[in-house]
C-alpha cells in the first residue's frame, strides 16, 4: 500500500538548515494498522505528513499502490488524497462554521456526487462513530471525544483505503481516547482499513499490528 | 457544489458581521454615490426633456470679450447675438433666450414667486416641449411684441386649478399676459430651457436693439446634422473675426459655439483648447477615485478574511481540494458579497433619487437611474472584489496542505 524509499526532508531558511527525517525506508501492507513512536520533534507527524502527501519530500520516493507520486502536479495529488486516505488530526481541525454533517461531507465534495448522496454517506459515517444524532450541531457545541469522532467520520466518509491519524487521542481524556482508539481499531478489523497511527501512548501502541520507532529524525525499530 | 460554496459564503459573510457590514456599505454607498451623480449629470447633460435634440445642439453661452480698460467673460447681448449668430448660415435653427429671472407676482390676493424667461419662437422648434395645452407663441407674436405667454402645468394649477389656462391671463414683470400654452414642467437642472412662464423676449424692459456689447442672453444653434458642427463653428468663428466695435469699451472678443460638455469644460476651464477634454479626464478620474474606495477596502476586507481561513484552506487541500476548487469558492464568495453590495446600493439609490424627485429641494426634479452605469460599476466592483481575492487566495492556495494547516507558516 505505502512504500517510502529513502526519504529526507530537511526544513531551510535562510541561515539553517533542519533535518527532520534521515533515509526513512518503510513498507506498509494494506490492512496494517501501525503506530509511530518516539519523543517530540523526532519526525513523526513530519512523516505523516509525506505519507499523506500534505508535504514534499526532500529526497527519496513515496510510492502509493505501487505508484511514484513524486512527479504528481497539485490535481493529482488532491485527487489521490481525496480518493485513498482520510486523515485525522489531534486538534480536529474542524471548520468552525459547518455544521457535523457539513464537515463530514468535505471529501464527498470534491468527488462527482449528487447532494442526496453525499448526506446519505456522510450520516452512515456518522451513525458508525455514534454520532448521528447531533448531524445539526456545530463544532464547538461538542466534547473533545465527539468533536474526534466527526473528524473520524470524515476521515472515514469517503471509504479511503488508508487512514492516518495525527495522536488522535493527544487531547482526550484516557476515557474518550479509548473510545477513539476502539474506533480505529474495529476499522481496521471489519473493514480492512489501512491505518497508519502517530503516538506518544506506548499503550495505545501495543495494540497496533507494529510499531515504528523514530529518533531524531531516523527510524530506529 | 455551487450551492455548497453559496451556502459557506453566506455563512463566512454572517460570521464576520463587522467586517461584511464595512464591505457591504463601502460597495453599496460608493454605487449609490456614483449613480446618484451620474443622474444628476445625465439629467443636466444627457437628452431629457425638453432638451432631447442634444446631439444637434450647440451653445453660445460664454464669451469673453476685452477692452483696454475692461474684460469679462459670460453671457452676453441680445445685440450680439441676434447680428452674429442669428445670421449664421448653416444651422437648421437659432435661438436666443434669456436666463430665467425670478419675479414676484400676485393671483387672488396670492403672492408667487415664479421663474421667468424671455425667448424667440425658434426656442419652441429647438426644444421637445410637451404641451398640455395651446401652442406656442409664433415669430410674430414676437415680432409685435404680443403680451403672450406660455406656462408651466404647476403655475397653471397654482392660477386656474383644474380649468384650461388658455385666453386667461397672468401677471408677471407687471405686464399681464395672455396664456396660449401649457408645458410639462421642466427640472431647473435643465437650466437652458427651465421657467415657470415664457414669454416673447421683446417683452424684455431692456432696450435690446441698440448696441452693446453687455446682456445676459445666450444663444442655442441646433445643426440640421451633427456632421455639420465643424461647419458651424467656423462659420462662427468667422463672424466674430468680423464684429464691429462701435465704442471703445471693448476691442476684442473671444468664444465658440460648443456642445453642452464643451461649454461645461469651458465654463470651469476657460478659453484654453487643449483643456477642453480636461473635463472628462477630471470625471473619469473621479469615478476611478469611488471606485477605489471599495476596491481597497475589499482588498484589506478579504486579505483578513483569508489569513483567518488557513486552516480551512488546509483542511479543505487534506480532503482532496485542489488549488483551483479553492480559487473557485472565493470567487463565488466575492461575487455574493459584490452582488449584494450592489443590490443594496441599488435600493439606496432608489431611494435617494425619489427623495430628491419628490422633495422642492431641486424643482421639477425627476431623476432616473442609469442602469448602464449601474451595470458598469457592479462590473468594476466585481473587478476588484476578484482581483483583491483571488489573488490571496491564489497565492495562499499555492502553500502545501501541511503549511495551510499549520497556519500558513513556510
Amino acid at each position: 500500500m505505502i512504500q517510502l524509499n529513502n526519504i529526507d526532508k530537511v526544513y531551510a531558511t535562510n541561515t539553517i538548515e533542519t533535518t527532520a527525517l534521515k533515509a526513512i525506508n518503510l513498507h506498509v501492507e494494506k490492512g496494517e494498522f501501525v503506530s509511530v513512536m518516539g519523543p517530540s520533534g523526532c519526525g513523526k507527524s513530519t512523516l505523516l505528513n509525506i505519507i499523506g502527501l500534505l508535504d514534499s519530500a526532500t529526497n527519496g520516493e513515496v510510492l502509493i499502490d505501487g505508484q511514484s507520486v513524486q512527479k504528481y502536479g497539485d490535481i493529482k495529488l488532491a485527487k489521490l488524497r481525496n480518493q485513498k486516505i482520510g486523515f485525522v488530526f489531534q486538534s480536529f481541525h474542524l471548520i468552525n462554521d459547518l455544521s457535523v454533517l457539513d464537515n463530514v461531507e468535505i471529501p464527498l465534495l470534491y468527488r462527482r456526487m449528487s447532494g442526496a448522496e453525499r448526506k446519505r454517506k456522510a450520516l452512515a459515517a456518522l451513525e458508525k462513530v455514534g454520532l448521528k444524532a447531533r448531524t445539526k450541531h456545530f463544532p464547538n457545541q461538542l466534547s473533545g471525544g465527539q468533536r474526534q469522532r466527526v473528524a473520524i467520520a470524515r476521515a472515514i466518509v469517503g471509504e479511503p483505503e488508508l487512514i492516518l491519524a495525527d495522536e488522535p487521542t493527544g487531547n482526550l481524556d484516557s476515557v474518550m481516547g479509548a473510545e477513539i482508539m476502539d474506533i480505529l481499531m474495529r476499522l481496521n478489523k471489519e473493514e480492512n482499513t489501512t491505518i497508519v497511527m502517530v503516538t506518544h501512548d506506548e499503550h495505545l501502541a501495543k495494540q497496533t499490528q507494529r510499531i515504528i520507532r523514530l529518533f531524531d529524525g531516523s527510524q530506529v525499530g | 457544489m455551487l450551492k455548497k460554496y453559496i451556502k459557506l459564503s453566506l455563512k463566512v459573510l454572517l460570521r464576520h458581521k463587522f467586517f461584511t457590514f464595512v464591505s457591504l456599505f463601502g460597495i453599496s454607498f460608493t454605487l449609490m454615490i456614483l449613480l446618484t451623480t451620474t443622474a444628476f449629470l445625465d439629467h443636466m447633460l444627457g437628452p431629457a426633456y425638453p432638451e432631447t435634440k442634444l446631439d444637434r445642439s450647440l451653445y453660445v453661452l460664454d464669451m469673453e470679450i476685452k477692452g483696454p480698460e475692461i474684460s469679462r467673460r459670460g453671457s452676453i447681448s441680445y445685440y450680439f447675438l441676434n447680428k452674429y449668430v442669428k445670421s449664421l448660415k448653416t444651422p437648421e435653427a437659432v435661438s436666443i433666450t434669456s436666463f430665467f429671472q425670478k419675479t414676484v407676482t400676485y393671483h387672488d390676493g396670492k403672492k408667487y414667486k415664479i421663474a421667468m424667461k424671455f425667448t424667440d419662437a425658434e426656442f419652441w422648434q429647438i426644444m421637445d416641449f410637451n404641451f398640455v395645452e395651446g401652442q406656442a407663441f409664433t415669430k410674430e407674436d414676437v415680432t409685435n411684441i404680443n403680451q403672450v405667454c406660455i406656462i408651466n402645468q404647476a403655475t397653471k394649477e397654482k392660477y386656474f386649478g383644474n380649468e384650461s389656462a388658455i385666453g386667461k391671463y397672468i401677471e408677471a414683470d407687471w405686464k399681464k399676459y395672455k396664456v396660449v400654452g401649457v408645458v410639462e414642467n421642466v427640472p431647473i437642472i435643465r437650466i437652458l430651457a427651465y421657467g415657470d412662464v415664457w414669454v416673447p423676449i421683446t417683452n424684455t424692459k431692456e432696450d435690446i436693439v441698440s448696441y452693446s456689447m453687455d446682456g445676459d442672453y445666450q444663444a442655442i444653434i441646433l445643426a440640421k446634422t451633427k456632421k455639420d458642427f465643424p461647419a458651424i463653428k467656423a462659420e462662427f468663428q468667422k463672424h466674430l473675426d468680423q464684429v464691429e466695435f462701435q465704442d471703445d469699451t471693448y476691442d476684442s472678443i473671444r468664444g465658440g459655439a460648443d456642445t453642452i460638455l464643451e461649454s461645461t469644460s469651458r465654463e470651469m476651464f476657460g478659453f484654453d483648447d487643449s483643456k477642453a477634454h480636461l473635463l472628462f479626464i477630471i470625471g473619469i478620474g473621479l469615478m476611478i477615485l469611488f471606485m477605489m474606495l471599495p476596491a481597497m477596502n475589499l482588498v484589506n476586507i478579504n486579505i483578513n478574511r483569508i489569513i483567518e481561513r488557513y486552516s480551512e484552506i488546509g483542511i479543505r487541500k487534506s480532503f482532496g481540494a485542489s488549488s483551483i476548487t479553492l480559487v473557485g469558492q472565493f470567487i463565488v464568495e466575492n461575487i455574493i458579497l459584490t452582488l449584494i453590495g450592489g443590490f443594496i446600493g441599488l435600493i439606496i439609490t432608489f431611494i435617494v433619487l425619489t427623495i430628491f424627485n419628490t422633495s422642492d429641494i431641486i424643482p421639477y426634479a425627476n431623476f432616473v437611474m442609469n442602469f448602464r452605469i449601474f451595470g458598469y460599476a457592479i462590473l468594476i466592483t466585481l473587478l476588484f472584489g476578484l482581483l483583491s481575492g483571488v489573488y490571496p487566495a491564489w497565492r495562499m492556495s499555492r502553500l502545501k496542505p501541511v503549511q495551510a494547516l499549520q497556519g500558513g507558516t513556510k
